[in-house]
C-alpha cells in the first residue's frame, strides 16, 4: 500500500514537472499599436498595373533567379501562371471577358501575412515572421516536411522537388534590402505605381482615400486588410477579386488560430492524466489485491 | 552427434543459442530458404535500391508530388496509417497494467512490439519523406517551433519511440539471461504506461491537427474542427483491431512459440467487445462533425458517397460486426471484421492527406510505382524484424521461470 502511493507521486510529480517546463504561448497578440507602427506593406492597385513585368525582372535580377521567359510577348498572359522555385512573383491578367472590359493584371508574390500560417506551422522555424514585415526562411534549419506548404492559404511556398539537397522557395519581400532602408526590388522599378512600398498603417489609409473617392470604381474592399488576419500586401481593384485570382474563401481569422485549441489541450493532458490514471491503478491495484488475498480485515484474522 | 560443419564454430556458442536458433551457421542458413522469406527478400531487393534511388536523384525523381500535393502515401500510409495501427501498444498496456484486466497479459508484449515496429517503421518513411532528414534533431535540440502542431507530434514521437523501447526491454533482458536488468525494467512498468498513454494521447490527435491548417485544400466533409479527436478514437479501434489480427496470425505462424494455455479466441472476443464500442462513438462524433458543420446536402455528390462509403461500409458495418461476433462467440467473423477495420483505417487515413485532399483542384496525385514499393518495402521489413524477434524472444509466452502471479 505503502509503496502504491509513493509509485503514485512519483510518476504525477515527474509528469507534473514536464507539464510545467516547455509550456506553449500562442502567439502573442497583434494588435499592438507599437508593433503595427514599424509594419511594412505594400499596396497593389491592380487599376494601375499595365503589366509590364518590369517587377518580374527585377525580382529575377535581385534574386540571381533565371530572368522570366517571354518577357516582351503579350502570350505570356494566355493562362494564368503561378510561382515556382526559380520564380518568386508573376504577373497574371484578369480573367475580364468582353471588349468593353478594362485589361486588368495582378501581381502575385507571397503576401508575407501578419500571423503565417507557415511559421506557425513549422516546426523548427524555418519560417519566421520578421516585425517588420518580411517573412523569412532559415534554410539551414529546414526539414523539408512541407508542412507549410499544406498549411499556406495563398500556395506561396515552392518546394524543389528536383534536388537531392532541397530547400522551400518564395519572395522574401527583399528582407535584406529592407534591412539596408531600401525598397523591395519590384516596388522600386513600377513604373505606373501600381505598387506602393511603406507602412502598412499609412498604406491603408492610402487605401481607404483611393476608395472613398468621389466615383472612384474600386470594390469597396481592401485585400489583404483582415483577410486571414491580415496580410503585409494588400490589394486595390475595380473587378471582383475571385477574377484576379485571389482566393475569396479565406475568413478573417489568422490560420494559428486553427490549431490553438488543440495544443491548449496539452498542458491539460500533461497534467491531468497522471493522476487519473494512476487513481484508477489505484483501484485496481486494490481489486486484484482483494481478489488473491482477501481485505485486510480478512488477511489480519487469517494470521491470528 | 555433432555435424563437421558445426565443430568448425564454437560448439553451442552464444551466438548459435542466441542468433541461429541453436542451429550450427549453415542449418540455420539452410532453415531460411523458405518461400516467405524469398518473396520477403524479392521485395527487399527492389526496395532497398528505390530509397537509395530517392536520396541520390530527389522526391521528384521518385514520386509523383508536386508543388499542389506536396504530401503523399508515405505520410497518409506510412506515417498516418503506421502509427494509427501501433496504438495497440498503448491501448492493451493502458487496459492491463492501469486497468488491471490481467487476462489481456498474453497479448501485451506483442502488442507493445507491433507498437514499437510500427512507430520505427513510420518514422523510416517519415525520412524517406523528408527533404533533408539529417536535420531531424533541429526540432529536438536547435530550434523549438512552439507554436507548431508538427513540433508536438516531432517530440511526442521521439519520446514514444523510446517509451516503446523500454517497455519492450522485459522480454529483451529475458533472452539476454539478465534477471537484474530485467527486474529494473519491469519495475517501470506502470511509469512508462502512464507517460506512453500522455504521449499517445497528444501526438495520436495532433497528427489529425495537422489538417486543422488546411481548410480551404481538405474536403469539407472530413474538415472539422474535430478532426483531432476523431483520429485519437480511431486509434483506438484501430490499435484493438490491429491486436486481433497479429495475434491471430501470429497464432498461425508462430505454432511453436505461443502458449497453449492461453485462450486466444477468447480474448479477440473481449478485444472486439470493445473495438465495437469504439467505433460505435467514433461514427457518432463524425456524425456529429457533419450536423455541426451542416454538410448534409454535400453527402449527395461523389465526395459524399465516398465518405458515406467510409462512414458505413468502414466505420459502422464494423461496428455492428464485432458486436455480434463478441455477443456470438463468432471468432472467424471477429477476425475478418478487425482485418475489415484496419483497413478502414488506412482509408480514412488516405482520405483526410491524399483523396480528400485539394478536392477542389485538378492537380491531382496518384502516388509513384516506387512510392507504393517503397511503403510495400517497409512493411516487408517490419514483419520481418517482428518474425526475427518472435523467433527469439520470449515475446508470445512467458518463460517459466519469470511467470508472475
Amino acid at each position: 500500500m505503502n509503496l502504491n502511493r509513493r509509485t503514485f507521486f512519483k510518476v504525477a510529480g515527474a509528469a507534473g514537472a514536464v507539464a510545467l517546463g516547455p509550456a506553449k504561448t500562442a502567439t502573442a497578440s497583434t494588435s499592438d499599436a507599437v508593433v503595427n507602427a514599424g509594419r511594412r506593406g505594400v499596396l497593389v492597385d491592380a487599376t494601375k498595373c499595365i503589366g509590364c513585368r518590369a517587377c518580374e525582372a527585377a525580382c529575377s535580377e535581385t534574386n540571381a533567379l533565371p530572368g522570366p521567359a517571354m518577357l516582351d510577348d503579350a502570350a505570356v498572359f494566355a493562362k494564368p501562371r503561378t510561382m515556382d522555385t526559380r520564380t518568386y512573383t508573376v504577373v497574371n491578367r484578369a480573367n475580364t471577358t468582353g471588349a468593353a472590359a478594362p485589361a486588368r493584371f495582378v501581381k502575385r508574390q507571397c503576401m508575407h501575412c501578419v500571423e503565417p500560417a507557415c511559421a506557425s506551422a513549422c516546426l523548427v522555424r524555418a519560417l519566421d515572421k520578421t516585425p517588420t514585415g518580411p517573412v523569412v526562411y532559415h534554410k539551414d534549419r529546414c526539414l523539408g516536411c512541407r508542412y507549410c506548404m499544406v498549411a499556406c492559404p495563398f500556395s506561396v511556398p515552392k518546394y524543389e522537388y528536383e534536388s537531392a539537397l532541397p530547400f522551400v522557395k518564395k519572395c522574401t519581400f527583399c528582407a535584406d534590402r529592407q534591412a539596408k532602408g531600401e525598397a523591395p526590388a519590384c516596388t522600386a522599378v513600377c513604373p505606373s505605381g501600381a505598387l506602393t512600398f511603406g507602412k502598412r498603417d499609412d498604406l491603408l489609409e492610402m487605401a481607404r482615400e483611393r476608395l472613398y473617392a468621389k466615383d472612384s470604381g474600386y470594390v469597396r474592399h481592401i485585400y489583404g486588410e483582415h483577410e486571414v488576419g491580415g496580410t503585409s500586401w494588400m490589394y486595390l481593384t475595380d473587378i471582383p477579386f475571385e477574377k484576379l485570382g485571389l482566393p475569396a474563401d479565406l475568413g478573417t481569422y489568422a490560420y494559428s488560430s486553427l490549431t490553438q485549441a488543440s495544443l491548449a489541450a496539452v498542458p491539460f493532458v500533461l497534467t491531468l492524466w497522471p493522476p487519473l490514471l494512476m487513481g484508477i491503478y489505484s483501484f485496481s491495484k486494490r481489486r486484484n489485491d482483494i481478489e488473491a488475498h482477501g481485505t485486510d480485515r480478512q488477511q489480519e484474522a487469517r494470521h491470528e | 552427434m555433432n555435424s563437421p560443419t558445426a565443430q568448425a564454430l564454437p560448439e553451442r556458442g552464444w551466438i548459435n543459442e542466441k542468433i541461429f536458433l541453436g542451429m550450427p551457421f549453415w542449418e540455420y542458413l539452410r532453415s531460411l530458404a523458405t518461400p516467405g522469406n524469398f518473396v520477403a527478400g524479392l521485395i527487399m531487393a527492389i526496395g532497398v535500391p528505390l530509397i537509395a534511388y530517392r536520396f541520390i536523384f530527389g522526391l521528384g525523381a521518385a514520386t509523383n508530388l508536386s508543388q499542389t500535393n506536396p504530401w503523399g502515401i508515405w505520410i497518409g500510409f506510412d506515417m498516418l496509417s503506421g502509427v494509427a495501427l501501433a496504438a495497440g501498444g498503448y491501448s492493451l498496456a493502458t487496459a492491463v497494467y492501469i486497468f488491471g484486466l490481467k487476462e489481456y497479459h498474453p497479448v501485451v508484449r506483442p502488442a507493445v512490439l507491433t507498437g514499437f515496429l510500427g512507430y520505427l517503421f513510420a518514422v523510416l518513411g517519415l525520412a524517406a519523406d523528408l527533404g533533408r532528414p539529417w536535420n531531424l534533431p533541429v526540432p529536438i535540440f536547435l530550434s523549438w517551433g512552439g507554436p507548431s502542431v508538427m513540433f508536438e507530434i516531432a517530440w511526442c514521437v521521439v519520446l514514444y519511440l523510446t517509451v516503446l523501447g523500454m517497455e519492450f526491454l522485459p522480454p529483451v533482458f529475458e533472452w539476454l539471461g539478465w534477471p537484474k536488468a530485467r527486474m529494473w525494467a519491469v519495475r517501470m512498468t506502470i511509469g512508462l504506461t502512464v507517460f506512453g498513454v500522455m504521449l499517445s494521447t497528444l501526438h495520436q490527435s495532433s497528427l489529425g491537427g495537422l489538417f486543422l491548417m488546411a481548410p480551404t485544400r481538405l474536403h469539407p466533409l472530413w474538415y472539422s474542427p474535430f478532426i483531432p479527436a476523431y483520429f485519437f478514437i480511431s486509434s483506438i479501434a484501430a490499435g484493438l483491431s490491429m491486436v486481433i489480427v497479429e495475434s491471430a496470425l501470429s497464432h498461425r505462424a508462430f505454432q511453436s512459440r505461443i502458449d497453449h494455455h492461453v485462450n486466444i479466441d477468447k480474448l479477440a472476443l473481449g478485444l472486439a467487445r470493445g473495438a465495437s464500442i469504439v467505433l460505435f462513438a467514433y461514427f457518432f462524433i463524425k456524425l456529429q462533425g457533419v450536423a455541426d458543420g451542416g454538410r448534409w446536402s454535400l453527402l449527395n455528390t461523389g465526395y459524399g458517397y465516398w465518405f458515406l462509403l467510409e462512414m458505413l461500409g468502414f466505420i459502422l458495418l464494423p461496428s455492428m460486426l464485432f458486436a455480434y461476433g463478441a455477443r456470438n462467440s463468432r471468432i472467424t467473423l471477429v477476425r475478418w471484421t478487425a482485418a475489415w477495420t484496419v483497413l478502414g483505417i488506412i482509408v480514412n487515413r488516405l482520405n483526410v492527406s491524399v483523396i480528400a485532399m485539394n478536392w477542389n483542384v485538378p492537380d491531382r496525385y496518384i502516388p509513384s510505382w516506387m512510392e507504393v514499393m517503397v511503403s510495400i518495402t517497409l512493411v516487408t521489413i517490419g514483419i520481418s524484424t517482428f518474425r526475427w524477434i518472435v523467433n527469439r524472444m520470449p515475446v508470445l509466452r512467458e518463460l517459466p521461470e519469470y511467470h508472475e502471479s
